[in-house]
């Protein structure tokens, strides 16, 4: 039915594969930005500082009601106009950073909102630090419930990273791009991309799963909140 | 040790505590006993700074707890002040409230160690001494989830003991525990009670031992004391209507 040709598919293969690195490196970058500047997006919203919070809040429903290969656009083309000159890469890393921030800001605050209003109290009556309640009893145990979430995210930053092709940045997809349209077949590299794509999101999605049990199981939590 | 002059608690509409004045000598034992929304976890709140303070000022060892004098006035304390005056006060929790993700003894040295600013050395050895005075020396490396509620509540009281408050809050303490591991942390609370060096205000219900540990026994009735008095009194000899009528309905229900 297609004409696969097996030896196209391998003489490819090895420059997909290096693409691939970047694939990973992007899917990186931009989660580790997404995780920091989640939970710094989730804790601005609690503290207790309403213009804060509106801000903050606005900003995330802003992000999340428009379209990641808009902002990707915007940050690269927009940011020019106001004298903000960034290279793809790094306007890339900040668009889809941001994107995925703001989603994982509301898995943080999901998992927040699940600890125990109790356990607040315990660490006033204990008298400990802002810092110390948020850093030593809270978020550790907002963590265990908010993995499933932030591994689905992790899949998604993974996933969408083909749309930093839209500004060249030099990932899979932006490479079986520029294989097709050199050698004028399409079959092999879209084939490919997609093998590579699947054959990294599975096991991830896996690992996330026994991820959480390991979480849960060195914090001595098991399936469920104690109190 | 502790005064509550003309403290006054508002949610809403609704007047929780209303002008209560209410003084605690130092070492003493004060239970508050009365019919369920008098009050009386409000007082441990207000006194833990868990709730703010709608009128009236509450002095811990002399010093206005959630207000700071400035000249002649009494203002609103700062973060400094709050945590300064908290420190004199501990309290345990109707539901633990134990750290989930930390052992017995870590659940007891993490504010020594934080706040106290102990070494961890001290801090451990001031959390198993405790712990082995609650009777725990063998679970002080499980997690919270692996103990009974009885044994979970003598952690939370070891916990509290470690940062040697002045005074101690217990707000129902056995109210979430099966019939069976009440009298364990009983034991505990009596022993405590015995060494007199730690004044306590102790909401319960369970009316006899209230009247054999407390040196005083206060009945709330709609955000105020009812009447108060040595537990022989109270429990004996009330005056108050109220009081009987509240008596003899928990003993019969008892
Ligand atoms: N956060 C709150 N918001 C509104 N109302 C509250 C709040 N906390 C307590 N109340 C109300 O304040 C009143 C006194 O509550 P409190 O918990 O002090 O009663 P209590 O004497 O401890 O009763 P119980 O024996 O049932 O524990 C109750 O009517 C309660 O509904
Ligand atoms: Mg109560």
């Amino acid at each position: 039915m297609f004409d696969w040709k097996w030896d196209f598919a391998f003489e490819i293969l090895p420059r997909l594969l290096w693409a691939t690195l970047n694939t990973l490196l992007a899917a990186g970058i931009g989660y580790g930005i997404a995780l920091v500047v989640g939970l710094v997006f989730a804790l601005a919203q609690r503290t207790g500082n309403r213009p804060l919070t509106i801000m903050v809040r606005e900003c995330v429903e802003f992000i999340r009601s428009t379209p990641l290969v808009l902002q990707i656009f915007f940050v690269f083309y927009v940011g020019p106009q106001i004298g903000i000159v960034l290279s793809p890469w790094t306007a890339g890393m900040i668009a889809i950073g941001l994107h995925y921030a703001s989603y994982l800001s509301e898995v943080y605050r999901g998992g927040l909102d699940n600890v125990p209003k109790g356990q607040w109290e315990a660490c006033k009556a204990l008298n400990l630090s802002p810092t110390d309640t948020y850093f030593r009893i809270i978020i550790p145990q907002a963590l265990p419930p908010s993995i499933p979430g932030m591994g689905n995210y992790l899949v998604g930053i993974f996933k969408d990273t083909p749309m930093l092709s839209v500004i060249a940045v030099a990932e899979l997809m932006h490479a079986a791009i520029a294989v097709g349209s050199e050698h004028y077949r399409y079959l092999e590299p879209y084939t490919l991309v997609g093998v590579i794509f699947l054959a990294i999101s599975l096991p991830t999605a896996f690992g996330v799963r026994w991820f959480e049990r390991w979480v849960r199981q060195s914090l001595g939590m098991g399936k469920q909140h104690e109190n | 040790m502790v005064r509550f002059a003309n403290v006054t608690k508002r949610y809403g509409p609704l007047t929780v505590l209303d002008a209560l004045n209410l003084d605690v000598n130092q070492n003493e034992i004060v239970s508050i006993i009365g019919p369920s929304g008098s009050g009386k976890t409000t007082v441990l709140r207000m006194l833990m700074t868990l709730e703010e303070i709608d009128d009236g000022v509450i002095y811990v060892d002399g010093t206005p707890l959630t207000h700071m004098e400035r000249g002649d006035e009494l203002v609103r304390a700062n973060n400094a002040h709050l945590r300064q005056m908290r420190s004199n006060v501990g309290m345990v929790f109707q539901h633990f409230n134990l750290f989930p993700h930390m052992t017995a003894l870590q659940n007891c040295m993490e504010a020594p160690v934080r706040v106290l600013r102990l070494s961890k050395e001290e801090a451990r050895h001031r959390a198993s001494e405790l712990l082995e005075m609650v009777g725990l020396a063998d679970k002080i490396d499980q997690h919270p989830s692996r103990l009974s509620g009885g044994q979970q509540q003598r952690v939370a009281i070891a916990r509290a003991l470690a940062m040697r408050p002045k005074v101690m809050l217990f707000d129902e303490v056995t109210s979430a525990l099966d019939p069976e591991v009440i009298g364990e942390v009983l034991n505990v609370i009596r022993q405590l009670a015995g060494e007199h060096s730690l004044t306590m205000l102790m909401v319960t219900h369970q009316m006899g031992f209230a009247r054999e540990i407390s040196d005083r026994v206060c009945f709330f009735y709609a955000g105020n004391i009812a009447e108060q008095g040595s537990p022989d009194q109270l429990f004996g000899n009330p005056e108050n209507e109220r009081t009987r009528q509240f008596l003899s309905a928990v003993l019969d229900a008892g």
